[in-house]
């Protein structure tokens, strides 16, 4: 026998030319896309941007080191940002995952509506949402959290909602078998079940919060988005050195106690 | 226990925190956090009221959605977001797999390590509206700034996620390939590339519908997309066109859900 005959093969004739179909259509997709870009780039910029980068980063040294102070208050309004909005969307969250799961929603219709919601809040933006409420409430803290917490709901329902949807069925029933009423099997069979996820959602969420909140000060909505954008707009770059290290200590920081805090409850 | 008569004896659900003391400390500070954060809220009653009132005409705009009379630009500015994310998506993933590799502990170098971990870092920490800013400023508005943004945080969030998935992968299965004697990049395509495969497609799946997402805010920084339109509608005070464009960015990101959870079943 030849030695052509025990060649080993990872994959079969159709399936190698399936693959060959979906990259040739993926690669002129990329170019298709790439020329209308393209066409729409002043490359002149383009090529001048290395070192008008590298030019700017010079400007930032050396960093305005006390303008660190000014920084404190503008820090602590992007905190409260996240968290009021994270807590207020963990609140709102709850009816609306209990609603839209299948096992617990009370009515189809009331399902579609939860979904609607869910879907409508994933899909907006927090910036957009703060635009809204920047005209709406005026700007400051406020609309930031009510953005923030707008975005939120869509992110922790969808996610508390699969994970109702997964309960083990059999703790529902032994609750049920023991006489309890609606409520409170929900309460002892369904919010234990999906309580550490809960939490870790939550939690999450607050993190990406965070980051989220650093940029919707950039409409108005309060939170160091506001001094960033003043920097940015008057050139002051030493300024915004000071605003970008901030911006990396909290996220970092809120990194490490959001992984602190699931750890101990989970 | 039995010998109890029951009216000593009711149970209670398990505390969230088992040492007393312990437990109420931490429900005081939370408490104390909350009640300090509301006093440092400074809001303004009277500006709201005020707003209120004039956003009755808003709200009205707002549920008679105008497709028609900025119909070229929204359609204009959809396809700019749809090739915005297809080309940094692209990217993203081709540049993210050299840092995932470089960022999972158990195959990469130490000092290959800690570079790639820093990259992955920095580009997670910003959120793309700050790197927007950067790109728009470096390299003027238009819809490359977007791609370069678009890039640049796509390599973070992929890289991690990958790398992660790479740490946990079953180390008998790469030992079983280096026992035929493969070289290194044999053991990469047949031993670990098989186990991260699956996982890696969908991260890339999910990042495309991000950057979708995430194209419609940098544009209101100027770095093209539906972001640009959306904003100059809100500029303009026209909130039906505004309605229009949010409600056929929701249809799209519901199009782009059901098609990723089509090839996740796929991949499965």
């Amino acid at each position: 026998m030849s030695k052509k005959d025990y060649d080993w093969q990872l994959k079969g004739t159709r399936r190698i030319l399936k693959e060959i179909l979906f990259w040739t259509a993926g690669i002129w997709l990329f170019i298709y896309c790439w020329n209308i870009i393209s066409a729409r780039t002043i490359w002149p910029f383009v090529y001048d941007g290395a070192e008008q980068g590298s030019k700017l980063l010079m400007r930032m040294f050396p960093p305005n080191w006390p303008y660190f102070i000014d920084l404190l208050r503008p820090i602590w309004d992007t905190i409260t940002i996240a968290t009021l909005g994270t807590l207020a969307a963990v609140l709102f969250s709850l009816f609306v995952a209990f609603l839209a799961a299948e096992n617990t929603s009370p009515h189809s219709l009331l399902r579609q509506l939860a979904l609607l919601i869910i879907v409508t809040s994933r899909s907006v933006s927090s910036l957009i949402w703060a635009i809204i409420l920047v005209i709406i409430l005026g700007p400051g803290v406020l609309a930031g959290i009510i953005a923030i917490s707008l975005r939120s709901v869509g992110f922790v329902s969808k996610l508390l909602y699969e994970s109702i949807e997964e309960i083990d069925k059999k703790q529902v029933e032994a609750v049920k078998a023991t006489g309890s009423s609606k409520f409170s099997t929900l309460i002892y069979s369904v919010v234990p079940q999906v309580f550490p996820s809960f939490v870790g959602t939550a939690v999450y969420r607050w993190d990406i919060n965070i980051r989220e909140s650093t940029v919707v000060g950039l409409v108005g909505a309060g939170g160091i988005g506001l001094q960033l954008n003043e920097a940015i707009l008057g050139l002051k770059w030493p300024d915004a050195i000071i605003i970008f290290m901030m911006i990396l200590s909290l996220v970092l920081f809120s990194e490490l106690f959001s992984a602190k805090i699931r750890k101990v409850l989970i | 226990m039995l010998t109890e008569s029951s009216g000593n004896y009711s149970w209670q659900r398990p505390h969230l925190i088992k040492n007393k003391n312990k437990r109420k400390i931490i429900y005081l500070l939370v408490l104390a956090y909350l009640i300090f954060t509301f006093i440092s809220l400074r809001v303004d009653p009277q500006r709201i009221l005020l707003g209120l009132s004039r956003s009755q005409k808003y709200f009205g705009d707002f549920l008679r959605p105008d497709f028609i009379s900025r119909w070229d630009s929204i359609v204009d500015g959809i396809l700019e977001s749809l090739t915005m994310t297809y080309v940094a998506t692209v990217f993203g993933i081709i540049i993210s797999i050299p840092f995932a590799f470089g960022a999972a502990e158990n195959i990469s170098p130490k000092p290959i390590y800690y570079f790639s971990r820093a990259v992955i870092v920095i580009s997670r920490s910003f959120q793309e509206v700050v790197i927007a800013i950067f790109f728009v400023v470096v390299i003027g508005f238009g819809p490359m700034a977007g791609v370069l943004t678009l890039t640049f945080s796509s390599i973070g969030f992929l890289a991690k996620l990958l790398a992660e998935e790479i740490e946990d992968i079953d180390w008998t299965q790469v030992e079983a390939v280096k026992a035929t004697g493969a070289s290194w990049p044999q053991l990469m395509t047949y031993s670990i590339l098989p186990q991260i495969l699956p996982r890696f497609i969908g991260l890339s799946v999910y990042r495309l519908d991000i950057n979708f997402r995430a194209s419609a805010v940098i544009g209101v920084v100027g770095a093209g997309g539906i972001g640009t339109t959306l904003n100059a509608a809100f500029d303009r005070y026209e909130f039906d066109s505004a309605s229009a464009i949010l409600i056929v960015m929701i249809a799209i990101v519901l199009l782009g859900e059901l098609f990723s959870s089509f090839i996740r079943t796929k991949i499965k």
